[in-house]
């Protein structure tokens, strides 16, 4: 028993590393095949980086859900303290910042560039504003909080805008969708291309597949080899995947760095995380395996010796 | 060991290769197949390795009828029978050790009984010492010898043999008749098809003698 265990997994073994030397006697035509499996692996699986890196992007704009509610001008400080706390209480805030009508006109003055015109005024134009971060939550209970507030008699008018990051939330949604026909295409491109160079290889060992069934080789004995060899051309392609999505990642971050420095923040790319780097290997792997079985399954049986 | 009773054989094609044929071959004998080209030798050693199967009648090897061999047994069941072939059929991108080791290999056996059992193979063929090397390496009879290793390297109760000398010249032949025997004297069932008389003659077997399809006579050459 222990030794037909080992024997089947010495077995295992030599067919993988028999599949590897293999691949290796013939360079030119495994590496063309290993590209073309690493290029359809990494299409969907850079993407889905992109779509990851756009989604937490988006999830680090949540802020833009804060909205201003702007309190009449006759409201003075002391009261629009008092009603920062009250509304800060509420379950559906999570967070109220006051911005005074002093920091606002000192805010506007150093930024919008009308200091001068400003200083000609005798009275601050700007009323007392609260600066709420809803406790999250559907649209619907983001809208009827700004309703709420509206209706308070302190309150002038609440201003929300959250249409914008909702068209970001559909495209982004849009492209997933894409991506995964693209993911899916892309994996019967590779199941396809890995069948088809096993089917040569076939061929090309049709003499010895005859010798070995002549000796007594089980149909599982010769299917073997050329199953390793699909899980070797879908392992590799994948690992070849994996950097290329790596060095692309390294490419555009510098650009991506700059281009976030703009916007005055420090975003940085997202890779590939562990579990996704698993199951893009996982994925070739069993890709590989799987055109080398449809292969096989096909094209073995009608290799007789006569 | 082998039966025949009766068999006919059809091909696709429609040509009868082999047409009622009855004969009997014991354990431990050794036999020859002879008749011309086309009498139906290899139909006949194809039809006892399970490569085809009788179109009419039955072909019992070691009391299994070869007709209720479902495909799936077919390697199971060859790995009782060592075949030699006229073109050895070796494997050229792998050392003779290896081509030896084949179906000792494909039988699961450990790898301390496929050394010793390939060595032991390669002595009684008279190879022992060039198993390193590829079969590229060796004189056409010493290709055969490695062939013959190979068939009987399993032990197998019955050997079969297509034209095992055809492309040797008479000296070689001899010795690769000579190495039969000798496998032959330790108890190990014997077939070989061929079209030399002169060396059939000369070894003085049974001989079975097929002559379009049908079996022409049998005895005692």
């Amino acid at each position: 028993m222990i030794h037909r265990a080992r024997h089947y997994l010495s077995l295992h073994a030599q067919n993988l590393l028999g599949a590897y030397g293999r691949l290796a006697r013939q360079p030119v035509g495994s590496t063309m095949t290993v590209v073309v499996i690493a290029i359809a692996l990494a299409l969907p699986a850079g993407m889905r980086v992109l779509v990851n890196n756009i989604d937490a992007l988006s999830g680090s704009w949540a802020g833009a859900i804060d909205f201003s509610a702007y309190l009449r001008l006759d409201v003075d400080t002391e009261r629009a303290t008092e009603l920062a706390d009250t509304v800060e209480r509420r379950a559906d805030v999570a967070q109220v910042t006051h911005v005074s009508r002093d920091d606002a006109l000192a805010e506007f003055k150093s930024y919008s560039g009308f200091g001068d015109a400003l200083d000609a005024l005798d009275d601050n134009p700007l009323p007392h504003a609260l600066v709420v971060r809803p406790a999250g939550g559907t649209r619907a209970e983001i809208q009827a909080l700004a309703d709420a507030l509206e209706a308070l008699p302190e309150v002038d008018f609440v201003q929300i805008d959250t249409a914008w990051v909702e068209r970001l939330r559909a495209i982004v949604l849009l492209v997933e969708r894409i991506v995964d026909i693209a993911t899916v295409l892309l994996a019967l491109a590779v199941v396809l291309v890995i069948g088809n160079t096993i089917r040569l290889e076939i061929n090309n060992r049709r003499t010895e597949i005859e010798v070995v069934k002549l000796v007594g080789g089980s149909d599982a004995f010769i299917r073997r080899p050329f199953l390793y060899m699909g899980l070797s051309y879908g392992l590799t392609g994948a690992i070849l995947a994996m950097l290329t999505i790596g060095v692309s990642l390294l490419l555009i971050a510098e650009p991506v760095r700059a281009l976030a420095g703009l916007y005055g923040s420090a975003y940085e790319l997202r890779g590939l995380t562990a579990r996704e780097a698993g199951l893009l290997l996982g994925s070739g792997a069993i890709l590989g395996w799987l055109g080398a079985g449809i292969a096989t399954a096909r094209h073995l049986r009608a290799i007789e010796p006569t | 060991m082998i039966q025949f009773t009766s068999v006919h054989k059809r091909y696709p094609n429609g040509r009868d290769a082999l047409n009622g044929i009855s004969f009997e071959i014991a354990k431990g004998e050794m036999a020859f197949l002879t008749g011309p080209s086309g009498a139906g030798k290899s139909t006949l050693l194809k039809l006892v390795a399970l490569i085809e199967r009788p179109s009419r009648g039955t072909v019992l090897i070691n009391n299994h009828n070869t007709s209720r061999i479902r495909r799936r047994q077919i390697p199971y069941f060859r790995r009782q029978i060592g075949i030699v072939f006229q073109d050895h059929k070796l494997l050229h991108d792998r050392t003779i050790f290896d081509n030896v080791a084949l179906p000792l290999v494909i039988a699961a056996a450990r790898r301390r009984d496929i050394e010793r059992r390939v060595r032991a193979a390669l002595d009684q063929v008279g190879l022992l010492g060039r198993e390193h090397g590829l079969p590229v390496t060796l004189s056409a009879g010493e290709q055969q010898r490695v062939g013959i290793a190979r068939a009987v390297a399993s032990r197998p109760d019955l050997v079969i043999a297509d034209e095992p000398t055809g492309n040797l010249d008479p000296d070689l032949s001899l010795d690769i008749m000579r190495l039969f025997e000798r496998f032959n004297e330790v108890g190990v069932t014997i077939l070989i098809a061929t079209h030399d008389l002169e060396l059939v003659e000369r070894l003085g077997h049974r001989q079975i003698k097929l002559e379009a399809g049908r079996l022409a006579s049998e005895g005692l050459s």
